[in-house]
C-alpha cells in the first residue's frame, strides 16, 4: 500500500543516500527560486496574498498528478529520483506553509480566515483534482 | 547574487525537510503524516520569529537576511503540497476496500458493500478533516507565538 506522506524515505537508509540528497537540494532550490520570482513580481502589500495562494493550489495540484503517474510502477530507480527530485524537491520547496501562516497572522480577522479556510480547502480539491486527472490520462493511455 | 542566495536557502531547507520527515516517520504509529505537521509548525514558527525579530528588534537589518532564511530556508522547509496531498490521502484510505475484509471477495450486493465501507469512509474523512485542521491551526499558533515572543 502506498503511504499517505510522499515525502518520506520508503526504505532505509534513503534519506543519507548523498546522491538522493543532492536531488532535493536541487529540486528544493528550483522550487524556492520560482516562488521567490513570484512573490516579487506580485508582492501582497497587505491584501489578499494572491502569489502565495495561487503557487500552493497550482503545486498542490501538481503534485497529487505527479505521484499517481509515479505511484503506478514500484519506488525504485528512475521514478524514485523523480519523486525525491521533483516531488519533494521542486514542488515541496515551490510551495510554502510558513509563508501561508505568516500572511494569515498579517490580515484583519475576517480576511484571515477567509484566506485560511480558502487555502486549505482549496488545496485539498487541487490535490484530489490533480490525482483524478493523472488517473484519467492513465486510462486513456 | 541574492536571487541565488535564496534558492540555495530554499535548497537547504527542502533536504532538512526530508530528512526530518524520513526520522520522523520511522519511528510513526498509525496513519497521520506527523512528520509533515511538525515540520509546517516549526517552519512557521521560525519564520514568525524572523518576521518579528527583522520588524521590532533589527529594523536596520538588511531585507536580504529575510529573503535567505524566510523566503528561501523556511519557504523551502515547510510545504503545502505535500499537506494537501497527505490530506486527500487520508480521505481517499477510508474509501477503499479495507485490507481485513479484503478486496479480492466480491460483495453480496452493492447495498450490502456501501453499508459496510460507509463507516470506514467517515473515518477516513474524519482523518483527513482533523489533520488538515491540525495542520492549519498548528502553523497559525506557531507563527502568531514566534512573532508575539519576538516583539517582547
Amino acid at each position: 500500500m502506498e503511504s499517505i506522506d510522499p515525502d518520506i524515505a520508503s526504505s532505509r537508509g534513503v534519506h543519507q543516500d548523498p546522491a538522493l540528497l543532492g536531488l532535493v537540494f536541487v529540486g528544493g532550490c528550483a522550487g524556492t527560486a520560482i516562488r521567490a520570482a513570484l512573490e516579487d513580481a506580485a508582492p501582497a502589500h497587505g491584501g489578499w496574498p494572491w502569489a502565495t495562494f495561487l503557487i500552493n493550489l497550482v503545486g498542490a495540484f501538481l503534485l497529487a498528478a505527479l505521484l499517481e503517474v509515479l505511484g503506478r510502477g514500484p519506488d525504485v530507480g528512475i521514478r524514485r529520483r523523480i519523486r525525491l527530485g521533483v516531488g519533494t524537491g521542486l514542488l515541496g520547496g515551490f510551495t510554502t506553509y510558513s509563508t501561508f501562516a505568516v500572511e494569515i497572522t498579517g490580515l484583519g480577522v475576517a480576511s484571515a480566515i477567509g484566506y485560511a479556510v480558502a487555502t486549505v480547502c482549496l488545496g485539498v480539491l487541487a490535490a484530489a483534482a490533480g490525482a483524478l486527472f493523472a488517473r484519467r490520462l492513465g486510462e486513456r493511455a | 547574487m541574492i536571487p541565488v542566495l535564496v534558492a540555495l536557502g530554499g535548497g537547504l531547507g527542502a533536504v532538512a525537510r526530508f530528512v526530518f520527515d524520513s526520522l520522523v516517520n520511522r519511528h510513526r504509529r498509525g496513519p497521520i503524516p506527523w512528520g509533515t505537521v511538525m515540520i509546517n509548525v516549526i517552519g512557521s514558527f521560525l519564520l514568525g520569529l524572523l518576521t518579528g525579530a527583522l520588524t521590532h528588534q533589527m529594523p536596520g537589518a538588511s531585507p536580504t537576511v529575510k529573503a535567505i532564511l524566510g523566503t528561501g530556508f523556511c519557504g523551502g522547509f515547510t510545504t503545502f503540497s505535500t499537506a494537501s496531498v497527505e490530506t486527500f490521502r487520508l480521505w481517499e484510505a477510508g474509501r477503499r476496500p479495507s485490507p481485513e475484509t479484503g478486496g479480492t471477495q466480491a460483495p453480496a450486493s452493492g447495498a450490502q458493500a456501501t453499508a459496510a465501507g460507509a463507516p470506514r469512509a467517515a473515518a477516513g474523512a474524519r482523518m483527513a478533516v482533523a489533520y488538515a485542521v491540525l495542520s492549519l491551526v498548528g502553523s497559525a499558533a506557531a507563527a502568531f507565538l514566534g512573532l508575539g515572543l519576538s516583539s517582547l
